[in-house]
């Protein structure tokens, strides 16, 4: 079996023993390197810290060092001979909940890390509530610093049980509990001598194991088309291609298909992955569809079934994370990217602000911060070709963009 | 080679494939103008095939760009031509020297040619109106990099602000650029210097011979092989010798060190790559070396 991949989000702060945890990883999966660990090892020195400080791994921007703490999303790469992992590390502070949102984005597992001696905090809740948010399908509970109290099971089940009746209020199809010390490298990568009591996996072991190919969705057929190929050349003088990644569903030669927004019908003709013609494409595979009818199809445009197409529509109901400083307002006007397709946007109307702490909704309110989250209405130039995002990750996001200053200001989930 | 999985499953190669496929095709359809950063080192050989992928049967629809620092190594330049020639792409070329001569850079005979790269890039994005480029940038590389967007937006300056970057949030890509403005693109930010490797093996596609170990005259300076060239005159107590190396990164060929190896085949390589202990950078670049934030601050700049 070929090895694969898992994309993992983490959100925490330096105190939740989050970056030493990140080190115990690379460090025992043999992913850090000898020039990295003397360089921390140097500045840990310089500092007067009495310990490695693993976060210096990973906090890599100047000004990071100089305050130390995480600020943006940093990726980390390592893999074991199974499976590669990405690894999103995120800052844990309510400050910098659109970074968490960004790392969640592209999340297969989400890490959530309590320390055992404090238990739930309104931050590790926040945690779960952004990555059910982000509908990461996979969440992974660490209580960290075990040797701390003791390795005793009375606090993992307690902790266990207030995050497990919490979780039932969020969408998390999967959720592990694991009793951990990052620092002793307890159920990181060796299991613990210390907590005979759990049978559960090591960290690493689930992170290996969890199955994640079933995340996808088989089913629904989506192909955004981001650009028609058309070589011009004696070769393929007839060649017209539509090329694009796979967002759900399983295509074949003959699948009668449904272009949009034109609402046009054909048959495929073929699939072609560079030189090759393969029997069937599938998420996420970058691949290229030609039709058997010559019909007008360009970029934007979606490929699907002819009984099972995406809902046109002008008026977008979603939840937004804002992330920039000057508030979301009604009758805002902005960019909007949605697939390979873009529009204007209006906004319509703030329905309320959502609490990631308490989950309370605020009806109030009737304008978005910087890194609020709320329910919103708006309405775009022309019909996107959307999916609620419960149901495909990909055909039921947006990102908005301030036209002026062409920064992206908000993330947009799109509800059922 | 992809055929019916039986279980829909992809491997990592192949989704790192799609996913760098996918940003090629976003950047080309909404860039009016872009270039591709081409080195021939390995890095770029990768983005320049998953170019070729992209778009095949069709040429890949925009230039290539090389900055010809004059320190180069030939066997990179021959193969770089090899692979400019096979696709058929256009080759722009920007040389430091012409860029002395010019006074677009001052060489004032303490500055690497290293750093005089950045303005000679700089001036060829502008002087072209290119409006993406391209770069073989890997997150795995270097602390600074892990945290660079794979649109990376640069001011009127070339310069980037690691502060103030835009989110980047799920496979959706900000493309907007103000006058005078432009992106850097990374395709293959994901990947690893062994996903690089294993991907060049599975490919079958050609490299510098450099890269594989060979017989070459060397010296030690700072801590690194470099290899002998007039280019490059020894300084006093240092002695050249024979030794079979190879290197693992291509750069300038007075800063770039090369490492005792007998891996002569991909295989080989792979297996060394997998047991180093060393990045590829730490061990054999001189120009990061200067100090923990040599690459952010050259990033800002305007650095690839």
């Amino acid at each position: 079996m070929a090895m694969d991949l898992l994309r993992f989000a983490t959100a925490g702060s330096v105190d939740d023993g989050k970056s030493t945890l990140i080190g115990r990883l690379l460090f025992d999966s043999k992913s850090i390197f000898t020039d990295q660990l003397e360089s921390v090892e140097k500045t840990s020195q310089d500092k007067g810290h009495g310990y490695v400080d693993l976060s210096l791994l990973t906090d890599g921007l100047r000004s990071e060092r100089e305050q130390g703490i995480t600020i943006d999303v940093a990726y980390r790469y390592f893999a074991t001979p199974n499976r590669k992992f990405i690894i999103a590390d995120t800052p844990g502070h309510v400050q910098y909940t659109r970074n968490m949102v960004t790392g969640a984005s592209t999340a297969d597992l989400g890490l959530v890390l309590v320390d055992a001696r404090h238990g739930l905090t309104e931050q590790s809740r926040r945690h779960a509530v952004l990555l059910s948010l982000l509908r990461v399908p996979h969440l992974v509970l660490c209580i960290n610093k075990m040797d701390l109290v003791d390795y005793s099971e009375e606090v993992y089940k307690k902790i266990s049980a207030e995050f497990t009746a919490f979780a039932t209020k969020l969408n998390i199809p999967d959720l592990e509990v694991i009793p951990i010390s990052a620092l002793q490298g307890d159920n990181v990568v060796q299991r613990s001598e210390n907590m005979t009591w759990y049978s559960g996996p090591t960290l690493i072991h689930h992170l290996e194991h969890v199955h994640v190919a079933s995340d996808r969705d088989l089913v629904d057929v989506r192909l955004p088309v981001q650009y028609v190929i058309r070589p011009k050349s004696d070769d393929h003088h007839d060649y017209r291609g539509y090329a694009g990644q796979v967002a759900g569903g399983v295509l074949k030669p003959g699948d009668e298909v449904m272009v949009l927004p034109s609402g046009m019908t054909s048959k495929i003709a073929g699939i072609d992955l560079f030189d090759k013609e393969i029997p069937e494409a599938f998420p996420p595979m970058s691949v290229t569809v030609r039709l058997e009818d010559d019909v007008d199809v360009s970029r934007g445009d979606m490929i699907s079934r002819v009984k099972n197409a995406p809902e046109p529509s002008q008026d977008i109901d979603a939840m937004i994370c804002w992330m920039t400083t000057a508030p979301l307002r009604p009758r805002q006007k902005l960019a909007i990217k949605h697939t390979s397709n873009s529009a204007r946007a209006l906004v319509k109307d703030i329905q309320y602000r959502l609490d990631v702490n308490s989950l309370h909704r605020d009806l109030e309110t009737k304008e978005l911060g910087l890194n609020e989250i709320g329910r919103v209405q708006l309405r775009t130039t022309k019909p996107l070709l959307c999916d609620p995002y419960s149901k495909n990750r990909t055909t039921g996001s947006f990102i908005l963009i301030d036209e002026a200053t062409g920064v992206t200001v908000g993330a947009g989930m799109i509800n059922d | 080679m992809t055929a019916t999985h039986a279980d829909y499953r992809l491997s990592q190669l192949d989704q790192l494939e799609a996913e760098s496929i996918h940003i090629f095709r976003e950047a080309a359809a909404e860039f009016e103008k872009p270039v591709l950063m081409f080195s021939g080192g390995k890095d770029s050989i990768v983005m320049l095939r998953l170019a070729e992928k992209a778009f095949f049967p069709a040429k890949i629809p925009f230039p290539v760009l090389q900055i010809d620092n004059g320190l180069d190594f030939p066997e990179v330049a021959e193969t770089r031509d090899r692979w400019v020639q096979r696709l058929g792409v256009r080759l722009v070329i920007a040389s430091i020297d012409d860029a002395i001569e010019r006074g677009i850079v001052v060489d004032d005979g303490k500055t690497s040619r290293n750093r005089l790269q950045t303005p000679t890039l700089l001036n060829a994005i502008e002087e072209n109106g290119f409006t993406a480029a391209f770069g073989g940038g890997r997150r795995d590389e270097e602390k600074a990099r892990a945290k660079e967007r794979v649109y990376s937006h640069r001011d009127e300056f070339g310069q980037w602000d690691p502060k103030n970057q835009r989110p980047e949030l799920w496979s959706l890509y900000n493309g907007r650029l103000h006058e005078g403005e432009h992106m850097r693109v990374f395709p293959i930010s994901n990947w690893t210097e062994l996903d690089i490797w294993d991907y060049i093996g599975r490919e079958g596609i050609e490299i510098p011979s450099v890269y594989f170990a060979h017989k070459r005259r060397v010296f030690e300076r700072d801590g690194m092989l470099l290899t002998e060239t007039p280019l490059n005159p020894l300084r006093e107590g240092e002695v050249v010798t024979e030794r079979t190396v190879r290197y693992r990164t291509c750069g300038d060929m007075t800063l770039t060190g090369c490492v005792e190896s007998t891996a002569s085949t991909i295989p080989e390589i792979i297996e060394e790559v997998a047991a180093a202990r060393v990045t590829e950078r730490g061990a054999t670049r001189g120009d990061d070396r200067f100090s923990e934030a040599a690459m952010e601050d050259r990033k800002k700049e305007g650095y690839f």
